[in-house]
């Protein structure tokens, strides 16, 4: 692993500015927080194709909606609470019924948000929009992903959300990876126990296996980037492998990645399972690094989570 | 050629979309009368005498778009659609069944002609912004036009798309407010009052036009003077019956959900028989 910190925002921004430049079906809106969301580049950029829409996420959703329905690509970023939650019916019936080719792209999800506390920090966006149908989830695992899944974003046709953080945390994946939508990575190859994580928690994930491997335990790290529809073949592949799952994530243990896992692995092939995410709580202040290990999401409570699911195999 | 059609041809399309209306709401046992017929005016001369359209081209590129906000008013559409051409006229008796594309509330590109999905209160003045600014950016001419209840109007959402429409210049977008002054419960300005309207839209940047929405000479002169403008949207704000058009349904509040019974039903056909051409 790499120690190169990058925010997933800032190649958020490069990707729609470069496709300012290659597509000109894109156009971005965004609700007063174009500095912090990094759309900004994009309306440097490509100023004519940039819709400030002023505090109003509900008519962002609909205008959104509008253009997409007229051809256009439409991209639409505010930060997740609002983003998920304020306009959540606007995006069920303006965006995921019709299937239009909207992009719900969120910054500044998870408790890493920090020092804004708790109305700020979305722990429940992954589940909100997963339970919409026609809805693709994405949670990039760093900022080289969140660039090659932009790319896929505006190339695919229908609806999407997309999950980002705010902070700067360490790289994962190689610059220039390729992200197939439904996809899973393998980041790490064991067979004791499998560790599916997303967002930031891949680099935790990554960060405990080592720790595990010194005490012999051999875990294999699955990157899965995408939510929904989740890679079932990959939860297959590596359930088969170690017979024992820990599941982690920057969001709540209710609806999110955790919840997809178990749904999957519950009806088709059932196996011991951790979920390592918030548990049914609001956040708060407090500095990233702080509320990480307050929430119990740092490497060290995923390998403890490894252990225990371990223990759980008969 | 449609565009020539005089007004009294209009006015007998509008009473045969009422009549419409009441057969397929009978047929499906439920569905929304009263803000269907309060609207048939408006949509008989959009249809039939305003909209740049070719229901053999649904799609086209320069079509002028049609954004129902209130999309309870679905059968109204329907009919429109249907009598123009959109889709055979016997499909509209399937209103609301299994199977249909005649979903209760109008769905995105389920009948061909119906632009954008709505239903939930509020949404549809955003969205038509949205297809105003594409033909702007796009450098289209297109006109989208949008109709909204007068209730909905209590829906916040519509208020930031007003600041929103009036921002981005869209005079290539025209609103209409069903002014029938009721809603589920009641009076409009008894529920959660709107008036001062015009004053409202005005505020926020909008030429405003007042009309008789039952009026087909002043709803042609209102979309010419809107057409007209080269810097803001415009609204007009229709003043009209619920109801209009089937006595027993007039001003009545009950007759906004309500499909007739067979006596009702008997009734509304025959009076609206009596005046059809
Ligand atoms: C967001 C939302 N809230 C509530 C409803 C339920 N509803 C359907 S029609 C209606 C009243 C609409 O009144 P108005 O806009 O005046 O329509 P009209 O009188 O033209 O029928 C309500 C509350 C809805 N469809 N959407
Ligand atoms: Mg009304």
């Amino acid at each position: 692993m790499t120690s190169k910190r990058l925010a997933q925002r800032s190649y958020y921004g490069k990707a729609l500015a470069d496709l300012a430049k290659t597509d000109d079906r894109v156009v971005v809106l965004d609700a007063d927080l174009a500095g912090s969301t990094k759309t900004g580049n994009f309306a440097s950029a490509a100023p004519e194709r940039f819709i400030e829409v002023g505090i109003a996420e509900a008519n962002m959703i609909g205008v959104a909606a509008g253009l997409a329905a007229s051809g256009k690509t439409a991209f639409a970023s505010t930060f997740g609470v609002f983003a998920s939650g304020r306009c959540w019916e606007q995006i069920r019936m303006a965006v995921a019924y019709p299937k239009l080719n909207v992009k719900i792209v969120a910054t500044h999800c998870g408790l890493s948000v920090g020092p804004d506390g708790a109305t700020h920090q979305a722990l429940e966006d992954i589940s909100l929009m997963r339970s919409l149908p026609n809805m693709t989830v994405i949670v990039p695992c760093d900022a080289y992903e969140a660039y090659a899944a932009t790319m896929a974003l505006a190339q695919m046709e229908g609806p999407a959300y997309m999950r980002m953080g705010r902070s700067e945390f360490p790289v994962v994946m190689p610059e220039g990876c390729e992200f197939r939508i439904g996809k899973a990575t393998v980041m790490r190859e064991g067979s004791d126990v499998s560790i599916i994580a997303c967002g930031q928690m891949v680099g935790a994930a990554l960060e405990a296996a080592e720790a595990l491997s010194a005490e012999g335990i051999n875990a294999e790290v699955v990157n899965m980037s995408t939510i929904k529809p989740l890679d079932s073949e990959a939860v297959e592949a590596t359930v088969a492998k170690t017979g024992a799952v820990v599941t982690v994530e920057e969001h709540s243990i209710i609806g999110g990645l955790g919840s997809a896992v178990a749904e999957y692995l519950s009806e088709n092939m059932p196996a011991p399972l951790v979920r390592v995410g918030t548990r049914d709580t609001f956040g708060e202040s407090g500095e990233a690094d702080e509320l990480l290990v307050k929430y119990g999401l740092t490497a060290s409570d995923v390998a403890a989570a490894a252990r225990n699911a371990i223990k759980k195999k008969r | 050629m449609m565009n020539d059609l005089g007004i009294g041809e209009i006015q007998n399309i509008a009473n045969k979309l009422r009549l419409d209306v009441i057969e397929m709401t009978t047929a499906a046992g439920s569905g929304h009368p009263g803000g269907s017929l309060s609207a048939a005016d408006l949509l008989a001369t959009l249809y039939f005498r305003i909209m740049n359209i070719d229901p053999q081209n649904p799609y086209m590129e320069d079509r002028d778009r049609f954004v129902l906000s209130k999309g309870h008013a679905a059968p109204i559409l329907y009919a429109a659609l249907a009598e123009r051409g959109y889709f055979p006229l016997e499909e509209i008796k399937t209103l609301r069944k299994i199977g249909t594309r005649l979903q209760g509330h109008p769905a995105y590109r389920e009948v061909p002609g119906v632009e954008v999905t709505t239903g939930s209160l509020g949404q549809g003045l955003s969205m038509a912004c949205g297809i105003a600014l594409a033909g702007k950016m796009d450098g289209k001419d297109y006109r989208t036009y949008c109709l909204m209840g007068d209730g909905e109007l209590q829906e916040g959402q519509n208020w930031e798309a007003a600041m929103f429409a009036h921002k981005y210049g869209l005079s290539n977008l025209i609103g209409f407010v069903d002014r029938n002054r009721l809603q589920i419960c009641g009076n409009t300005e008894d529920v959660m009052c709107l008036d001062p309207l015009p004053e409202k839209f005005r505020a926020f940047g909008w030429n405003v036009i007042v009309i008789d929405g039952h009026n087909i000479r002043q709803i042609i002169d209102a979309c010419e003077k809107a057409v007209r403008s080269r810097k803001n949207p415009t609204v007009v704000i229709m003043n009209t019956v619920k109801g209009k058009g089937v006595s027993f349904m007039e001003n009545n509040v009950e007759f906004h959900g309500k499909a007739c019974n067979p006596e009702e039903y008997a009734k509304a056909v025959a009076e609206l028989k009596a005046v059809i051409q």
